[in-house]
């Protein structure tokens, strides 16, 4: 259905895909693998008319299509939903369904009643329901993504790009985007699906083609293959365990963040904590179970209606981050566009930007010398892939922005860090040094506390972990009670018991 | 064009052409050869160093507004501040007695307190800055009327119209106060970590709060920087007029802008450069000068600024 050959793209001087080749069948899911910055996105922005190819051919349905922008594309049935979203918040679902192509009465004006009608018949192709009145920034971060593909269906798309949909699910919403995926394939649409979850690839995809720098690998039958030789295809080594040893924290370890007590809303559940030195405190939860709230709430970035925090044994309040910082608190949020990065600014400026009390000169004056120095350590350490340090950020790819958020951290001189989905869009093999890092970080006495949705790394990073159930903690497990049985029970049933 | 060929060379012509501030010079260059083909006064000395003294009010006011744009924000009340600024100073001399730096001095105090006004109200109390700013030059415009009965308030000592007229060598007082005020903006927005905050705030306000930036003072700080840079106008508008105008300046917010626009900085905010400013600002300046010396008639002149903005920023607007 869907032919590239020999595709090359250069930005400027530097070429970053050296001909590649893909071949998409109708009714199959084709999985688009590689390392951060392999030139996935790239692909496919190309494919669905975003960029231009420097060379090469794209065939749809054995024709020979070039596009000069998207709308060509989505004339020839291509569909993308991009990994960066472009939704418009404050429009509803079915007005941001039909932006640009609203469906008119004979007037001239808006036909709403029609465009309400197609966008329900499209939900309920993909057997999905939300409500169509709400401004769509107030929905799930799922369901913003159900209506990416119920915008792309409206166009009539028989291949649908799906770039790392399920970066930002949970595995319930996984699995129902996995239905609708199922559901199209059955329709005969064509869906290239890119993730770094290998274990989702094993799940839903027929065919995998996997990229490596911008190179062609190879094709092969999900069937004909497993994890490790996927890696190693992808990495060009093998990955050992991903995971490094919990070292023993003891019992009596100094406790230097206490959040006495914490309450989100007005008659919400009050929830209390203590985080140990050295230790990773998981926060697991189901999306919208307030571990991202009471993050923001200690650090005043969130108007919880109580919060009371004790840092290293004195009562502290926080009017906003600038206040943790000083005391040696950082986070890093959990969307890297909206609340992470400065995507006008280069790498350099965006990891030094809260940290120019390392590099001075003077007193007044930033050391450009140190600070140049200090980034090139800081992307070494976590191997950002890019030009140098004055690229652009958004000349970056996703996972490698994501990277850069983390140097910035690490490079920082902190003693608590929040990580709020700290490997969110990260390839296994940069996800296996980037829990080493903090690992590093925590055995020179410091503290993180880690809020993830991907069980398997709550599990294998969390000394202990809280979970989070509407709004409050419902539970806090440790030892060998952090397996996902326990920690899924208390996320959903919320049985109230406290594993001390 | 390979990368290598050019970076081998002493100078590299592709970061040039790419830098933001390769298409102001371009224009100034164009602007100034035009105009020197139309008057043959233009090139010379004691022309160029007036079209540098015309230009340096605005260019002061313009150091201000850059810091506020580059927020994010807008600054619309800098005319009528320096304009209550120069007034309060002259009547402080004039009409209580006082020497002539105190009345400088409290001009100036004038403008920053009302920058921190803006500011304050801007950063803590979350209001749009176009509408903060705009009814701080409805008040600043007011108080100095109601201040002045209405009237210029003449008899200032008069060594303070060595700021307006005044030499050093050739240059004027003027232009020197301008190069030192762009100075000092220049190492205050690339070499500070205050001035990384000012760019980072306009790039991204949110992320730049989350990773602690101290956003709200940042933002003060640039509101008051503009307050002070329209105090310094107004000194050496003052010493220009000889007396304190409550009318002066108006509309001299929009030329501002209009240099910072033209400088090549965004409106939205994040991207800019002062230098760039500066440019802008002297641009504006030739174009006042040239269509004078050419005899065009003023209500004329403002159309023909107009559409040269508009088609500057049109050709620019790829570029950024
Ligand atoms: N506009 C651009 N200018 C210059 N380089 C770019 C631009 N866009 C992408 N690149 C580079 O192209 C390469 C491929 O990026 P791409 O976004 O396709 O990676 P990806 O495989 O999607 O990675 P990820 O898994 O992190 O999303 C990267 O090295 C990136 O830096
Ligand atoms: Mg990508």
């Amino acid at each position: 259905m869907l032919e590239l050959n020999g595709i090359k793209k250069s930005f400027g001087p530097v070429e970053v895909l050296h001909g590649v080749d893909l071949t998409v069948r109708g009714g199959e899911v084709h999985a688009l693998l590689g390392e951060n910055g392999a030139g996935k996105s790239t692909l496919m922005k190309i494919v669905s008319g975003i960029l231009q190819p420097t060379e090469g051919t794209i065939r749809v349905d054995g024709q020979e299509r070039q596009f000069a922008d998207y709308d060509e594309a989505i004339e020839a049935g291509i569909g993308i939903v991009f990994q960066e979203f472009s939704l418009i918040p404050y429009l509803n679902a079915v007005e941001n369904m039909f932006l640009a192509r609203e469906m008119k009465t004979r007037l001239g004006l808006l036909d709403t009643r029609a465009m309400r009608n197609r966008a329900q018949e499209i939900l309920r192709r993909l057997d999905v329901s939300l409500p169509l009145d709400v401004p769509i920034g107030r929905l799930s971060v799922a369901e913003q993504q159900f209506v990416e593909i119920a915008k792309a269906l409206s166009l009539e798309a028989r291949i649908l790009v799906l770039d790392e949909p399920t970066a930002t699910l949970t595995p319930s919403e996984v699995e129902h985007l996995f239905k609708v995926m199922r559901e199209l394939r059955k329709q005969g649409v064509a869906i290239v699906f890119i993730s770094h979850h290998l274990e989702e690839i094993f799940e839903i995809c027929d065919r995998i083609t996997v990229l490596r720098d911008g190179n062609y690998v190879a094709t092969c039958d999900v069937a004909d293959t497993d994890t490790d030789r996927l890696v190693e295809m992808m990495v060009g080594r093998r990955i050992e365990n991903s995971f490094p040893p919990k070292p023993a924290i003891a019992k009596s370890a100094p406790v230097v963040l206490d959040c006495e007590e914490v309450q989100l809303r007005k008659d919400g559940p009050l929830s209390s904590f203590q985080l140990r030195q050295g230790e990773i405190l998981g926060f697991a939860g189901l999306v919208g179970s307030g571990r991202t709230e009471t993050a923001l709430a200690m650090l005043g970035a969130y108007p919880a209606t109580r919060c009371k925090l004790r840092v290293n044994g004195t009562e502290t309040r926080f009017r906003d981050p600038a206040e943790g910082l000083m005391q040696g608190i950082g986070l890093l949020p959990e969307s890297r566009k909206e609340q992470g990065l400065i995507t006008s600014f280069s790498i350099l400026q965006n990891i030094s930007i809260n940290n120019y009390g390392k590099y001075r000169k003077g007193h007044w004056f930033i050391d450009l010398k140190a600070e140049r120095a200090a980034t090139q350590d800081a992307m070494k350490q976590v191997r950002v892939k890019a030009q140098g340090p004055d690229a652009r950020l958004d000349t970056l790819s996703g996972g490698n922005q994501q990277k850069v958020v983390i140097a910035r951290w690490l490079n920082h001189q902190t003693r608590v860090l929040i990580f709020d989905e700290p490997t969110r869009g990260i390839d296994v093999g940069a996800k296996a040094e980037i829990y080493a890092l903090m690992r590093e970080y925590t055995a020179q006495g410091h503290s993180i506390i880690m809020i993830s949705s991907e069980l398997p790394e709550v599990i294998g990073m969390s000394d202990r972990v809280c979970v989070f159930r509407s709004g409050g903690i419902v539970a806090t497990v440790e030892g060998d009670h952090i397996n996902s049985e326990e920690i899924m029970t208390h996320a959903t049933t919320g049985r109230t018991r406290n594993v001390a | 064009m390979s990368h290598e060929a050019t970076a081998g060379r002493g100078f590299d012509l592709r970061r040039m052409i790419h830098s933001p501030l390769a298409l102001p010079l371009i224009g100034l260059i164009v602007v100034s050869v035009l105009m020197g083909f139309a008057s043959d006064n233009f090139f010379s000395v004691s022309n160029i160093f007036n079209v540098l003294r015309q230009v340096s009010i605005i260019a002061i006011l313009a150091v201000g507004m850059t810091f506020v744009i580059l927020t994010g924000g807008i600054d619309l009340s800098v005319g009528a501040v320096m304009a209550l600024a120069g007034t309060i100073a002259a009547g402080l001399m004039v009409n209580m007695g006082m020497p002539g730096w105190v009345g400088l001095l409290a001009g100036i105090g004038v403008g920053v307190v009302l920058g921190i006004f803006n500011g304050f109200l801007v950063a803590w109390g979350r209001m749009p800055a176009i509408i903060v700013t705009l009814a701080t030059m409805g008040m600043a415009r007011g108080l100095g009327l109601i201040y002045s009965g209405g009237y210029p308030i003449s008899g200032i000592p008069s060594w303070i119209s060595w700021f307006g007229v005044g030499r050093i060598g050739i240059v004027p007082v003027p232009v020197i106060a301008m190069v030192i005020i762009y100075a000092l903006a220049w190492v205050l927005l690339q070499r500070t970590a205050f001035g990384r905050h000012v760019y980072a705030i306009g790039g991204n306000e949110l992320a730049a709060k989350l990773s602690g930036v101290k956003t709200q003072r940042v933002k003060l700080a640039v509101y008051a920087i503009s307050g002070l840079t329209a105090a310094l106008a107004a000194i050496i508008l003052t010493g220009r007029l000889m007396s304190g105008q409550p009318n002066a300046g108006v509309g001299f917010e929009l030329d501002a802008i209009a240099a910072v626009v033209l400088g090549g900085t965004a409106i939205a905010g994040g991207r800019g450069l002062i230098l760039g400013t500066l440019i802008g600002a002297i641009l504006l300046g030739i174009l006042n000068n040239g269509l004078n010396l050419m005899g065009i008639n003023p209500y004329m002149q403002d159309v023909i600024k107009g559409l040269i903005i508009l088609l500057a920023i049109y050709i620019g607007r790829e570029w950024r």
